[in-house]
Parts: C-alpha cells; sequence; structure tokens
C-alpha cells in the first residue's frame, strides 16, 4: 500500500482510527461492570478476568485454528471466573472488593501460567471490516478497519441501554441493586441475581480480553493488558452506570491511548512514557472532577459498595 | 452457704479457673487457626492443579521447603526477600485499619526508590551515613506524598481508593520509567536504562555474619513501630474507631480526614522506604528492577496478616521464602515463573472467603471459656 504524505494530520487521523481500535475492550469490560454493579456488587478483578480471557481466546484460536471459538472460549472462562466472584461474595462478612483483588493476581497468574506455551504459536486474527473504502487515502484506510467485536459492542451497549429500562430482567437487575430488602419482598433472591450479573460482567470483560489477542494488538504476550479492564471499572463510574455512556467513554479513552504511539510516530518521541501515562492520568482526572464528597452520584445503585 | 462470692480467682484459692486467661486464648487462636486452615486449603486447590498437570505436589513443596527455609542459605535468601515485604505489607495494612483498600504500593516503591537515587546522587560528596539518612527520607517523603494524596482525594473528593491507587501506580511507574530512561539517566547504562550508580560507602551493607542487608532489621523495626502507634496510642485507637464506624467516630468530632491522610502517608512512606532499599541495598541504582511485584505481594501479605502489623513479621518471612523457593521449583520440576502467582492468588481467595467463618466456631467465642466453672 502506497502512504500518501498527510504530515501532522496523521496524529487526530491515528487518534480516531485508535480511538477505534483501542476502544473496544474498553467498551466489554465497562458495558459488563454496567450490568454487575447495576446490580449493587463491584467487581474490580476485571483486569484478571481479560488477561485471562486474551490468553484462553489466544491459546483456542491456536488449537482451533478459529478465532470466532477464540472468542467464545474467551467469554465461557470469563462466565466462570465471573460464578466464582459472585459465588464467594454471597456470604457474610466477605468483601466484594477484596475478592476482586484476589481474583485479579489469580486471573493474572493463571493466564501467564497457561499461557507460556502459546507465546510463540501465532493464531489466526479476527476479521475486519473495512469502512474505509470509499476514501483514497491508505491511512484513512487503515484507520476506519473496523473489527466485528466493536460493531457488537456497540449494539450490546444500544441494546443494554434499552434493555434495563424496558425489560424484566432489566428492573429485576436494578431493584437488586437498589434495594436488597425491596427485592427480597418482591420474591426476587437478590444474591442469585448479583451471582448472574457479575457471571455476564466477567463473560464480557473476558471477550474484551479476547479482542485483545486476536486483534489488536492481535498477540498473546504477558503485557497485553496495561490496565484496561481497570480504567474500564473506573469508566462505568464516570458514565453514570449508563451503557451508552460506556460506550462514549471508551471511544474517548480509546483516543488517549492513541496519544502516545501517534505523536511517537511523527517523530515525537521525548517524554514518551509521559504520553503512555495519560490515559491513567485522564482516568483519574475524570474520577477526581466527578465525584463528590457529602452527596451520592446521581444514577448510582444504593446497594453498591465502591461509592460508599 | 456461707461462701462469699467474689471476682478474684486468686481468693477463690483452688477453684482458680484461669478464665480470663482461656478466653483470651480462644480470642487470639481464632484468627491463627483460621488463617492457617485457609493457607493449608489454599495449598491444597494449588495441589490439585499440579496433580491435574501431572507435576507432584510432593516434591513441589519439598523444593518450597529447601529453597526458601531448608539451608543456611536458602534462609538468607527468605530474609532479603522479608526485607520489601514487610514494608509492602505495612503500605496495605495502615491504611486498611481505617476501613481503606489502598493496594497503589508498588508505585511509591517505584517513586521511593528513583526520589533515593536522585537524592544519593546529588549528594554523593557528602558523609555517608548523611547521604543513606537523605535518601531515607527523600524515598519516605515521596512514598507518603504519592498514597497521601490518595487518601486526601479519599476524603475530600470521595475517590474510591482502590481505583485510585492502581491508575496512580501505573502512573508511577511511567514517572519512574520516564524518569530513568530520561532526565536522571546514567549515560553508561546500555542494556538497561539505569540511574547513576551509587558508590559502595553510600551503599547499605550486610548485617554481620550474613549476607541478609539491614534492610530487614529496619522493616522489623517499623512494623513494631506500627503495631505500637495502632494498639497503644490514640491516634491509633481513633483509627480503629474510624476505620471500624466511620460515622460514629465523625459524631464523636475524632478529626477522620487528618487520620485518614496521616495513615495513607505513613503506609506510603513505609512503600518509599521499600523503594529506598532496595536501591541502596540490592541494585545500587533505580531501574526498571524497583516494580519486580512486592507492592503486590505485600497486598497478600496485609490480608493474611490480618492487618495486624506484627503478624506481618512471620507472615512476610513466609511469603518471602515462597519467593526465595521459585526459581528453583521453575528449574527442577519445568513450571512457568508464574507458578509462584498462582499458588498466591488461590491462597488469597481462600484467605478472604475464611472472613465469613469468623465467629462460626463456638469454640473460639471468649464468652465460653470467661463463664465460670
Amino acid at each position: 500500500m502506497q502512504t500518501t504524505d498527510i504530515g501532522y494530520w496523521s496524529v487526530p487521523l491515528a487518534i480516531v482510527g485508535g480511538a477505534i481500535r483501542v476502544s473496544t475492550p474498553f467498551i466489554f469490560v465497562s458495558l459488563g461492570e454496567t450490568i454487575t454493579e447495576r446490580a449493587g456488587r463491584a467487581n474490580i478483578g476485571l483486569e484478571g478476568i481479560l488477561i485471562f480471557g486474551a490468553m484462553s481466546a489466544y491459546a483456542t484460536a491456536v488449537l482451533s485454528n478459529s478465532p470466532w471459538l477464540g472468542v467464545a472460549a474467551a467469554g465461557v472462562s470469563g462466565i466462570a471466573a465471573g460464578l466464582l466472584h459472585g459465588w464467594i461474595c454471597k456470604f457474610p462478612r466477605v468483601n466484594d472488593i477484596a475478592i476482586g483483588i484476589a481474583l485479579m493476581l489469580l486471573g493474572t497468574g493463571l493466564a501467564f501460567f497457561f499461557g507460556k506455551a502459546f507465546i510463540q504459536p501465532s493464531a489466526p486474527r479476527l476479521p475486519a471490516i473495512s469502512l474505509g473504502f470509499w476514501s483514497d487515502i491508505p491511512q484513512l484506510r487503515a484507520a476506519l478497519d473496523v473489527n466485528a467485536l466493536f460493531v457488537i459492542g456497540a449494539a450490546l451497549a444500544v441494546f443494554l441501554q434499552w434493555a434495563f429500562r424496558n425489560t424484566r430482567a432489566g428492573l429485576i437487575l436494578r431493584t437488586v441493586g437498589d434495594s436488597s430488602d425491596a427485592a427480597r419482598a418482591m420474591g426476587i433472591d437478590p444474591d442469585r441475581v448479583r451471582l448472574l450479573a457479575t457471571a455476564a460482567g466477567g463473560g464480557l470483560a473476558a471477550i474484551g480480553g479476547g479482542y485483545l489477542s486476536l486483534y489488536y494488538p492481535g498477540s498473546w504476550n504477558e503485557s497485553i493488558s496495561s490496565g484496561q479492564g481497570l480504567m474500564a471499572v473506573a469508566l462505568v463510574v464516570f458514565s453514570r452506570w449508563n451503557p451508552l455512556g460506556c460506550f462514549a467513554a471508551a471511544l474517548l479513552f480509546g483516543g488517549a491511548g492513541a496519544l502516545g504511539p501517534a505523536l511517537q510516530s511523527v517523530g515525537v518521541t521525548h517524554g514518551y512514557y509521559l504520553f503512555y501515562a495519560a490515559p491513567y492520568a485522564l482516568t483519574l482526572a475524570i474520577m477526581i472532577a466527578t465525584s463528590s464528597p457529602g452527596r451520592a452520584l446521581a444514577g448510582a445503585p444504593c446497594e453498591l459498595s465502591i461509592t460508599r | 452457704m456461707t461462701e462469699t462470692i467474689t471476682d478474684d480467682p486468686a481468693r477463690r484459692g483452688e477453684r482458680r479457673d484461669f478464665a480470663t486467661e482461656r478466653a483470651w486464648i480462644a480470642r487470639r487462636a481464632e484468627p491463627l487457626v483460621i488463617v492457617a486452615a485457609s493457607l493449608l486449603a489454599g495449598c491444597g486447590l494449588f495441589s490439585l492443579l499440579l496433580l491435574t498437570l501431572d507435576k507432584s505436589p510432593a516434591q513441589f513443596f519439598e523444593l518450597l521447603w529447601r529453597g526458601g527455609f531448608g539451608s543456611w542459605f536458602s534462609v538468607q535468601n527468605m530474609l532479603s526477600r522479608t526485607a520489601p515485604l514487610l514494608l509492602a505489607g505495612l503500605c496495605v495494612a495502615l491504611p486498611a485499619r481505617l476501613g481503606l483498600l489502598i493496594i497503589g504500593g508498588e508505585g511509591a516503591i517505584a517513586l521511593g526508590g528513583v526520589a533515593a537515587a536522585a537524592t544519593g546522587s546529588a549528594l554523593s560528596s557528602a558523609p555517608a551515613p548523611l547521604v543513606i539518612a537523605a535518601m531515607a527520607l527523600a524515598g519516605m517523603a515521596a512514598g507518603g506524598a504519592w498514597i497521601g494524596a490518595i487518601g486526601a482525594l479519599r476524603h475530600y473528593r470521595a475517590v474510591n481508593e482502590t481505583i485510585s491507587g492502581l491508575l496512580m501506580a501505573y502512573i508511577a511507574i511511567a514517572l519512574m520509567n520516564h524518569l530513568v530512561e530520561g532526565p536522571l539517566r546514567d549515560s553508561a547504562s546500555l542494556n538497561k536504562p539505569s540511574t547513576a550508580p551509587l558508590p559502595d560507602a553510600d551503599r547499605i551493607g550486610a548485617i554481620p555474619g550474613t549476607d541478609v542487608h539491614w534492610g530487614l532489621a529496619v522493616g522489623i523495626a517499623c512494623c513494631f513501630l506500627a503495631s505500637v502507634l495502632i494498639e497503644k496510642t490514640s491516634w491509633g485507637f481513633a483509627a480503629r474507631i474510624s476505620g471500624g464506624n466511620l460515622r460514629a467516630a465523625r459524631i464523636q468530632g475524632l478529626p477522620v480526614g487528618a487520620l485518614i491522610v496521616a495513615f495513607c502517608a505513613l503506609a506510603g512512606a513505609a512503600a518509599g522506604l521499600c523503594g529506598m532499599i532496595e536501591v541502596a541495598a540490592v541494585h545500587g541504582a533505580a531501574n526498571a528492577s524497583l516494580a519486580s511485584g512486592y507492592g503486590y505481594t505485600g497486598i497478600l501479605v496485609a490480608f493474611l496478616a490480618r492487618q495486624n502489623p506484627l503478624a506481618i513479621i512471620p507472615v512476610a518471612m513466609l511469603l518471602g521464602g515462597v519467593g526465595a523457593a521459585g526459581g528453583l521449583i521453575q528449574r527442577r520440576m519445568e513450571l512457568p515463573d508464574a507458578t509462584i502467582l498462582v499458588l498466591q492468588g488461590m491462597v488469597f481467595i481462600v484467605v478472604l472467603f475464611a472472613e465469613t467463618l469468623y465467629g462460626r466456631f463456638h469454640i473460639f467465642t471468649p464468652e465460653r471459656w470467661a463463664r465460670k466453672g
């Protein structure tokens, strides 16, 4: 492919392309965490589940030669991890945030343990959909190569936004998240709803991991994730437990994550590590700006421990 | 019935039944027994994993003993790894007494190490004791400011401290990489970017007769100091009240904000000191080796010790031994280097799960033993 010289225009273009490419794991993890937190429980361990999902997706894709089977395997592994979290947290005096920390360490450890053998072989990649076919500029076409999982994630955000308000399951989920007592009075078992919500959250987070290893960056190694799972959990608070908000925030974060490599590609290498820290600093700044003492956050599920 | 009833066991003569002592033992035994049982259960789970992979758990634990505790050589290796774990554990345990889960110790260790190395090279012409003291202070100040900021954000802006702590750890490590590869880089360090090496005189030496550096003694002293602070001072008492019931503490007029910031700053100072010791005693310069995971193992240390500073000492030795045996186990059993991480993760899950067991066993209730007759 012949490159057209577009100079510094490549920076905003790379940010747009990066926003689409980098945001997909954020979308899946934050939508998963939204489901879990709407039910009144927090799973901070999605980072570990994401890494384990990335490994199981890659390993399955290598062995079966099918990237979609890899995505399915990631989903199953994430659901299993979510069930573990949800089951343990049902017992009294067990702290869901602490279990999340432990799951983060265990998920990372297991992924590195079983993933050691899969660092060398290469897996088939997920296919991309080219949305830039109308343009002659190769960089633009490259930026608009969109993965199917991004489209699925966008559709899922719209669906969840609708389902939280308009379906029976959505209403049950929100009731449990706002008051266990009210749910119990209606004959709903809050522990069971939370178990399912945590399992769903884990499954989505692991699919986000599968995107990392099977599409972008598209390889499995021990530094595959640099805290995407954790930042996505922070995004949920910022987007006020709102699925469409999660989607928008994920795009913003994808753009921020693409800033460092984009500047490096046009020759700005000074302070590379500081640009690398931009997404973390941005997350923190957003958390500081949107949290406030003394009043409950608008839209926060009342039973949620992390906003207390 | 002429006998008078009295509470003084000595006056009751032969009827003294050591009720208070037995109640004390029962109360203290509960966490010991439950933590030990969950350690065993975690090792059991891990053994199951090994069995499914056709590896021998017996060989694993035999190598663990040999590599971590079995000989003078391995004991020294274990003790050298204990030193940073003591301080990293304190970084989690101190805020935890206030009910805060701050797990960003890794970042404070990295920044403490960089601050210490920068101070050391700036003062290289000064007398050695002065340089070492200044390095320790710089490391503690950097770590203290970093974790103290997390506490301040928690109190004044209600930012969740677990998430902000981890984000701050990522930022700190990026900052360390920037400083070590940029402004503070020693041009002589080619393969592994580092700050200028400290002169031998400014480095922390070994405890006489051993290969273990003085950081171990510093770490143990810090654990005792933290224990005195929490158990014997009014500040510690106020912190424990705030950790137990924040609203009650506020109603009592306790300075909750100052307590949170102060305890977080102390915790960060411990982690920063850990980074300084790693620089001055182990690496001789600040580089990427500072972020080698002690901060994360410290989380497990603190939870296994149930946030008790004195209990951190044996737990840190245990996990230090596990870390020391890691290399031997990998080589002999052909296991990946993440093996130890998996073992730690499994033990961690079981220990947290075991929180639900407290108060369920009647044998541990002090009232049962305090009852007379």
